[in-house]
């Protein structure tokens, strides 16, 4: 399976996954993003740095609209995802989520056993016919997050007795397992001890295989380590977009260079 | 005298503040270095004499008129309380007192004028000696905390050990009357089930408690058996969570989850209201709209309906409950963590399928205990009951039936003409300490609940 996988992988490889022109996200007065405009690859792992507050975990959360439950939020400009304006009327976000993973900062999984964690989504989406089918996503996912060896004795087990870095890597089971097109990281290795930051960044190296997969982080270590793309934001602006090799070796924009080499952030 | 006591009291306490201030204040500007500020070498002081002697005198002021009466009772004349029974004795007891207070009824006997006067006496003496020992007292602890001040003595550690044994006082207070209000139904219910056996009490199906009080009274023979009023407390608070239970649930989820801030800024403080009903005004709205509606409605559907039904009494006890469930469970969904919520929404999941999957699951523990501490607060809501409720105990659990609960038994049973040896009345004791023991026992499973299931998510 994989195999075929990467023979697509040589194909999809310069396909445009999500594309935003022009982007702008208001909290009530503060204009938290401005003129954003990014192309962001299939099967590549795409990663956002900048200091804190710069904006790049608001744009993350704009191309799946959780900003939507935030209710001073406002939104402008546009945003593709396959060509389809996501803030679309036609759009249904509930819909949307489905197809846009989400892991984030902290590890969340619901206080329910591994097993119905990882099924959550498929049920609610009707992804299988029956109880085999159900077990086989739930394997396949917890397959490729890599954690099936560590669970397959106890999936009835609550999901919340697991170590930090278990959590994490269950809850992008959780994420898979409802087939996404990609898959959004907020800061997915913060929470997470030096040993299981490597186990998820071996795991996203993977999945890129199969998602377009974006990371926001703090460590500019991870974003060279795991990604292929790197966007730097400052101050809300989308600062420089480049080769990840590119961006930190020959910065363009004097404030890249800044903050990566630690002088601004 | 007390009042003087008390204002001589406060005045020592405040010198006691000043004087060590001034005290210590003065060895700090003789160059020495304080351990502690002036402020609490005067707080010592002051706590030093407040708290021996309010002890001595709270204690002196329970204490007083029984040892008075004591020295009173023995100091009657040979023969005065000899052959009579401690009825008597109570009755020429509380003659003196009324002797010396100055309500003189008839011609009393010259021996009661004298105990009188004496008694008076007595008191006096007692009020100036307590002063005296309110005095010695103050000076005492004024003299002996004076003597503390010191550069290196801990004023402020001394200060917090007298304020931390103040706070194991009130604690053991409210523990002591706790227990103090178990132990008395406990003794009257002993005394009853002397009465009446127990296994009668406990199995029995039949309560007729209007038993005669005089052997001249007609009345019926009399029934203890508890079962019967039992069932109708249970029908009545099951008609009352079945109603209260999904509607306090629901009215929570909205509020919590789908309600805009502004509809929610108005509906949250009306169910508050609600919740600040006395439940007498509950209790008019039972009798006055509720049964009568009830009753014509079974009048329509050709039902036979009891004027008074537990119905009524439930479904008014239910909107009683309606808050409390409601601000319970809107509790127990807002302590789960936003990232819950946000991780079931990244999902794909609507806002109902996040509630109901995910919220609700997380928030039950919270949800039970505050459903099982409404169904202890039903079983024991007396004011409602009392009014809409029936008195006669059957054995149906017929909700369109007339039921009595224990509650409503206790009251009727020690309203009127009551004697504390007999029965009937005992019967209110005996069934008070099954509605505690049942409460108690409610209380117990639903903290369990509550801590077993707590850091479920976290």
């Amino acid at each position: 399976m994989y195999d075929m996988n990467r023979v697509e992988n040589a194909v999809g490889q310069d396909e445009i996954k999500i594309s935003a022109r022009n982007v702008q996200v208001w909290y009530g007065e503060t204009h938290a993003i401005k003129d954003v405009d990014v192309d962001i690859l299939d099967k590549t792992v795409t990663a956002f740095i900048g200091p804190s507050g710069c904006g790049k975990s608001t744009f993350l959360r704009c191309i799946n609209r959780m900003n939507d439950s935030i209710p001073s939020a406002r939104i402008e400009g546009e945003i593709r995802l396959d060509g389809e304006d996501i803030y679309d009327r036609s759009i249904d976000p509930v819909q949307l989520r489905a197809r846009v993973g989400m892991v984030f900062q902290k590890p969340n999984p619901f206080p329910k056993s591994i097993y119905d964690n990882v099924s959550y989504g498929p049920r609610i989406h009707g992804l299988a016919r029956n109880r085999a089918e159900l077990d086989e996503i739930v394997e396949r996912s917890l397959r490729d997050a890599a954690l099936w060896n560590e669970v397959k004795d106890r999936l009835q087990e609550p999901g919340t007795g697991l170590s930090g870095g278990q959590q994490q890597r269950l809850c992008i089971a959780r994420a898979i397992a409802t087939s996404p097109e990609m898959l959004l990281m907020d800061e997915p290795c913060s929470a997470l001890d030096p040993i299981a930051t490597g186990q998820v960044e071996e795991l996203i190296d993977h999945l890129r295989q199969d998602f377009s997969v974006v990371i926001v982080t703090h460590s500019m270590q991870q974003a060279a380590r795991v990604s292929q793309k790197t966007a730097f934001f400052h101050l809300g602006s989308l600062v420089e977009y480049g080769e990840t090799d590119e961006i930190f070796t020959k910065p363009q924009d004097p404030r890249t260079e800044s903050y990566i080499s630690g002088r601004i952030g | 005298m007390t009042g003087i006591a008390f204002a001589m009291l406060l005045t020592a306490a405040l010198a006691g503040y000043m004087m060590n201030r001034r005290a210590a204040l003065a060895l700090r500007d003789g160059g020495q270095r304080l351990h502690s500020l002036g402020m609490f070498h005067g707080m010592y002081a002051a706590l030093a004499v407040l708290v021996p002697a309010i002890i001595v005198t709270l204690l002196w002021l329970a204490l007083q008129s029984s040892v008075i009466d004591a020295i009173i009772m023995s100091g009657l004349p040979d023969g005065a309380t000899e052959n009579v029974d401690t009825g008597m004795v109570q009755l020429i007891k509380s003659e003196i007192h009324s002797i010396a207070r100055g309500r003189v009824f008839g011609t009393p006997e010259p021996w009661k004028i004298e105990a009188a006067e004496r008694l008076n006496a007595l008191q006096a003496m007692a009020g100036w000696l307590l002063l005296a020992v309110v005095a010695l007292i103050s000076a005492a602890a004024l003299f002996v905390t004076r003597r503390s001040v010191a550069s290196e003595f801990r004023a402020r550690q001394a200060v917090e050990r007298i304020i931390y044994g103040l706070l194991i006082a009130c604690s053991l207070f409210a523990i002591f009357v706790t227990v103090g209000i178990v132990l008395s139904l406990v003794f009257e219910s002993i005394r009853f089930f002397q009465m009446v056996p127990i296994t009668e009490f406990l199995f029995g199906t039949s309560w007729e408690p209007q038993i005669p009080i005089r052997a001249d009274q007609i009345a019926a023979e009399g029934a203890f058996g508890w079962i019967p009023v039992l069932l109708g407390t249970l029908v009545i608070t099951f008609v009352a969570i079945t109603i209260s239970v999904p509607v306090g649930l629901m009215s929570a989820i909205y509020l919590n989850e789908f309600a805009s801030p502004g509809f929610r800024g108005i509906a949250k403080p009306l169910l508050e209201i609600l919740a600040g009903i006395p439940t007498v005004v509950y209790g008019f709205f039972a009798i006055l709209t509720v049964a009568p509606a009830i009753r014509a409605w079974g009048a329509a559907l050709g039902i036979p309906v009891a004027p008074n039904t537990a119905l009524a009494a439930g479904g008014v006890m239910a909107i009683m409950l309606i808050p409390f469930i409601s601000s319970f469970a809107d509790d127990a969904l807002s302590a789960v963590p936003r990232s819950l919520r946000d991780g079931s929404m990244a999902l794909g999941a609507t806002r109902s399928e996040t509630v109901l999957k995910v919220l609700f699951p997380a928030a039950i523990p919270g949800i039970v205990g505050g459903v099982l501490l409404a169904i202890s607060r039903a079983i024991g809501e007396t004011m409602i009951v009392v009014m809409a409720a029936g008195l006669i105990a059957k054995m149906t659990i017929n909700p369109l039936d007339s039921v009595t609960t224990v509650t409503v038994q206790i009251v009727t049973l020690l309203i009127g003409d009551t004697a504390f040896d007999s029965p009937k009345t005992l019967a209110a004791f005996a069934l008070g300490l099954m509605l505690f023991i049942v409460t108690l026992m409610i209380n117990i499973v639903a903290l369990r609940v509550v801590r077993k299931y707590r850091e479920l998510y976290d």
